[in-house]
């Protein structure tokens, strides 16, 4: 019996494909985009293309919850995609039954809140909002989901770029290993603003943001059947003294070559001028890719998720034996992870 | 690899500090910093950074900063990149490394906490979006120099080490949870040593926010008074380089002190309140004691979060009564957001330093301004300048979002 090894025990995501892990891997498995609409950016007469998520078909009934009913658009993605993820262990966690450790990975953070608050300070700031000012923090969403959880335990909130996600698994699986939680789930959300989205098309012209979240919930396991959590690379930082390049190449380098059932789950979303590092760094990988940016946009931390839990997927359906996933941020660091389907 | 982890030791490792860098109102550095809490100097004065006319609230802990940094590895365009949230945090971390004695590796991981990163770039960003949306003039600087991830990396390439950066922004626990989360990386032998802490610089932002809650006192904060009147913000940084007691013992260092204990728990209560039993906070308090061995009664001094707001204060007043049990009537606890006001995401990494310096020097900081005790509180006030037997120090961090946090620290002697 080992009982140092991790499994992923369910998969959340909201993203342009809607709401759920189904149509993420639905526009996967058709490998067609998501169409891109308009954005309003003030001061501009051309609006920003963008890939939003779209309404969900119902109301959500978490909404009605005290703490959810005005939070913010991540919030919902964020607590949307963690519940799809428990499935039925969400009563486990609101009974107290079991003790959950939250770990919610964000870039851009809340940004439609924050932008608001801080557009009311410029106009005025002895009439902005104390009703908005709180939903600004970056914690806010991991507060919401804890408390609609009835969730006392440990939580973390982790800003970085995409690659903090995968940091967020690595630390999710260090507090189930020292037995201080029973169940762990690990988010990247992000919101699609127009401040966001002006920022990144400095740096990449045609990049579509997109907003959204993905959610992986690890737990520590007896048994060896499912989808584990086999390894996660080292931080392979970038700045302007080490190069991108490099560090996707050694984030591969540490990470096993295909085997012939292998999935290799890219950061790449079509652009050549983005997406160069990484593709040559995975330029004699042999086996099957995908590439979830490519089809519903680019969004930080939910977009490493959302590779995370379409490698699972993959795995969870028996169409792969091994799935590596290639996480080479914007700005910060390169780190991957590899997930094997044990039966 | 960040994960499967190295084989855990057979029990968990003792984690010492090497080295501590701090910057507050009071000043950069130990010395002066030790100086002014031990005394209870208040270092609050009209706000300069912005405009606050228009706000109820006029007054902050400003940080003067040196003319120049200390040198790093930093070109000097870089340095003149710097905004102030990073330059604080360079100078703290200058300090903690210098006296560490730690030299540049290829695995030094770096854990730090705040809540904004350098927030003012981020206004500036937004108000020249809005007012002049045709110019991107300097706005991809802002954009990249904003984030906290890069001024992580600015303090990693100020070194010239490598290794994971995590950013943990919890709100005002953030700094606490950064050492925290640092420690049990050392304890559990996932690395051997790490550059830990916290940093917030002042912005409009944030002070706006704060005070739109009506959070903000219109004089100097005055933590657990009957008649407090709100908290005072502050900006600051303090680091520390946590290590293995081995590692440091075979280098031949000189121990600072030792972490002993540390828990973290979420209030769910509300977004921006705290449950009036103070659950939370006494669930991290009981944790990591129990963590660290100790009880109550073995307990010197409570640096408390005492941010001075009427709900925090009645509430950590009444969770320290039920964690401290007997204790409580004669357990020194005091504020030192007192002297250099609520740093925000730098309060949990500052409050550190100052019991790390309460353990070094064996004195407690007195809180200046304190007039009517409030009587929810079981335990004495520190009020004026106190030489003590100091050997385990206890300290609170709570912030928005319900996150808490508790760090305990031993003597080394």
């Amino acid at each position: 019996m080992d009982v140092s090894r991790i499994f992923v025990h369910g998969l959340g995501a909201v993203s342009p494909a809607g709401w759920g892990v189904a149509s993420l891997s639905e526009v996967l498995r058709k490998q067609e985009s998501i169409p891109v609409s308009a954005l309003e950016r003030p001061g501009w007469e051309k609006p920003l293309q963008v890939r939003s998520v779209p309404p969900p078909s119902q109301r959500p009934a978490f909404l009605a919850h005290p703490r959810l009913r005005r939070s913010s658009v991540i919030t919902q993605h964020t607590v949307a995609a963690a519940l799809e993820a428990f499935g039925d262990d969400a009563v486990k966690f609101q009974r107290g039954e079991q003790r959950l450790g939250i770990l919610v990975c964000l870039m851009s953070g809340c940004v439609a809140y924050s932008r608001r608050f801080y557009e009311e300070v410029m106009h005025d700031p002895a009439a902005a909002s104390p009703l908005i000012f709180p939903e600004t923090v970056f914690n806010a969403p991991g507060s919401h989901l804890a408390a609609y959880l009835n969730s006392p335990g440990i939580s973390y909130t982790l800003v970085g770029d995409d690659s903090a996600f995968l940091q967020g698994l690595a630390v999710g699986a260090g507090w189930l290993l020292n037995g201080e939680v029973d169940g762990c789930v690990i988010l990247g959300a992000e919101e699609l603003d127009w401040l966001v989205a002006d920022a990144m098309r400095l740096f990449v012209r045609s990049q579509i943001q997109a907003g959204g979240a993905g959610a992986v919930y690890l737990r520590r396991e007896k048994s060896a059947s499912g989808v584990e959590l086999a390894a996660i690379t080292d931080a392979f930082r970038f700045s302007s003294s080490e190069s991108r390049s490099l560090a996707a190449q050694a984030i591969r380098a540490q990470l096993p070559p295909a085997t012939g059932r292998d999935l290799l789950s890219l950061g790449t979303q079509g652009l050549p001028s983005s997406d160069a590092d990484e593709l040559e760094a995975w330029h004699d990988w042999k086996s099957s890719r995908v590439a979830p940016k490519q089809f519903l946009g680019a969004a930080f931390t939910a977009s490493a998720a959302w590779q995370c839990v379409a490698a699972c997927d993959r795995l969870t359906r028996g169409d792969f034996e091994a799935a590596n996933v290639s996480v080479v941020g914007v700005n910060q660091q390169a780190i991957g992870a590899r997930f094997l389907k044990q039966s | 690899m960040l994960f499967p982890f190295p084989n855990s030791p057979s029990k968990p490792r003792r984690v010492v500090i090497t080295g501590a860098g701090i910057v507050t109102a009071l000043g950069s550095g130990w010395r002066v910093n030790a100086d002014g809490f031990r005394e209870g100097r208040q270092a609050f004065r009209p706000v300069t950074l912005f405009d606050v006319s228009r706000q109820r609230v006029k007054i902050a802990a400003e940080v003067d900063l040196p003319a120049e940094l200390p040198p790093t590895k930093l070109s000097t365009r870089r340095v003149a990149r710097l905004d102030r949230a990073t330059k604080m945090l360079l100078l703290a971390a200058h300090e903690a490394w210098s006296q560490s004695g730690w030299q540049a590796d290829a695995n030094i991981p770096l854990v730090l906490g705040t809540t904004g990163g350098a927030m003012s770039l981020g206004e500036n960003y937004l108000t020249h979006a809005i007012r002049s949306p045709q110019s991107q003039r300097l706005q991809a600087t802002r954009v990249v120099n904003y984030q906290p991830q890069r001024q992580a990396l600015d303090v990693c390439d100020a070194f010239g080490f490598s290794g994971p950066i995590t950013t943990i922004a919890n709100a005002c626990a953030s700094g606490a949870n950064a050492i925290g989360h640092a420690w049990e990386l050392v304890r559990h032998g996932r690395a051997t040593r790490v550059l830990t802490g916290g940093h917030d610089s002042l912005c409009q932002l944030i002070f706006a926010g704060f005070d739109s809650l009506q959070a903000l006192s219109p004089s100097p904060c005055r933590p657990f008074d009957a008649q407090r009147t709100g908290l005072t913000l502050g900006e600051g940084a303090a680091i520390l380089t946590l290590e293995t007691l081995e590692h440091a013992q075979q280098r031949g260092a000189i121990i600072l002190g030792e972490i002993i204990g540390y828990a973290a728990a979420t209030d769910i209560h509300h977004l921006t309140q705290p449950h009036p039993e103070g659950n939370a906070a006494f669930a991290t308090m009981t944790g990591a004691c129990k963590i660290a061995g100790i009880t109550p009664n073995q307990v010197d001094y409570v640096n408390a979060h005492g941010t001075a707001t009427p709900h925090n204060d009645s509430t950590e007043a009444v969770a320290i009564n039920r964690w401290a049990g007997t204790r409580v009537a004669t357990l020194p606890v005091s504020s030192t957001k007192a002297c250099v006001g609520h740093t925000l995401g730098a309060a949990g990494a500052v409050e550190a330093v100052v019991s790390l310096m309460t353990l070094r020097e064996q004195w407690l900081p007195p809180e200046p301004g304190l007039v009517v005790l409030d009587p929810a509180c079981g335990f004495p006030i520190v009020r004026e300048r106190t030489d003590a037997c100091v050997r385990v120090v206890v300290s609170n961090s709570f912030g928005f979002g319900g996150a808490n946090a508790t760090i305990v620290m031993r003597r080394w002697m």
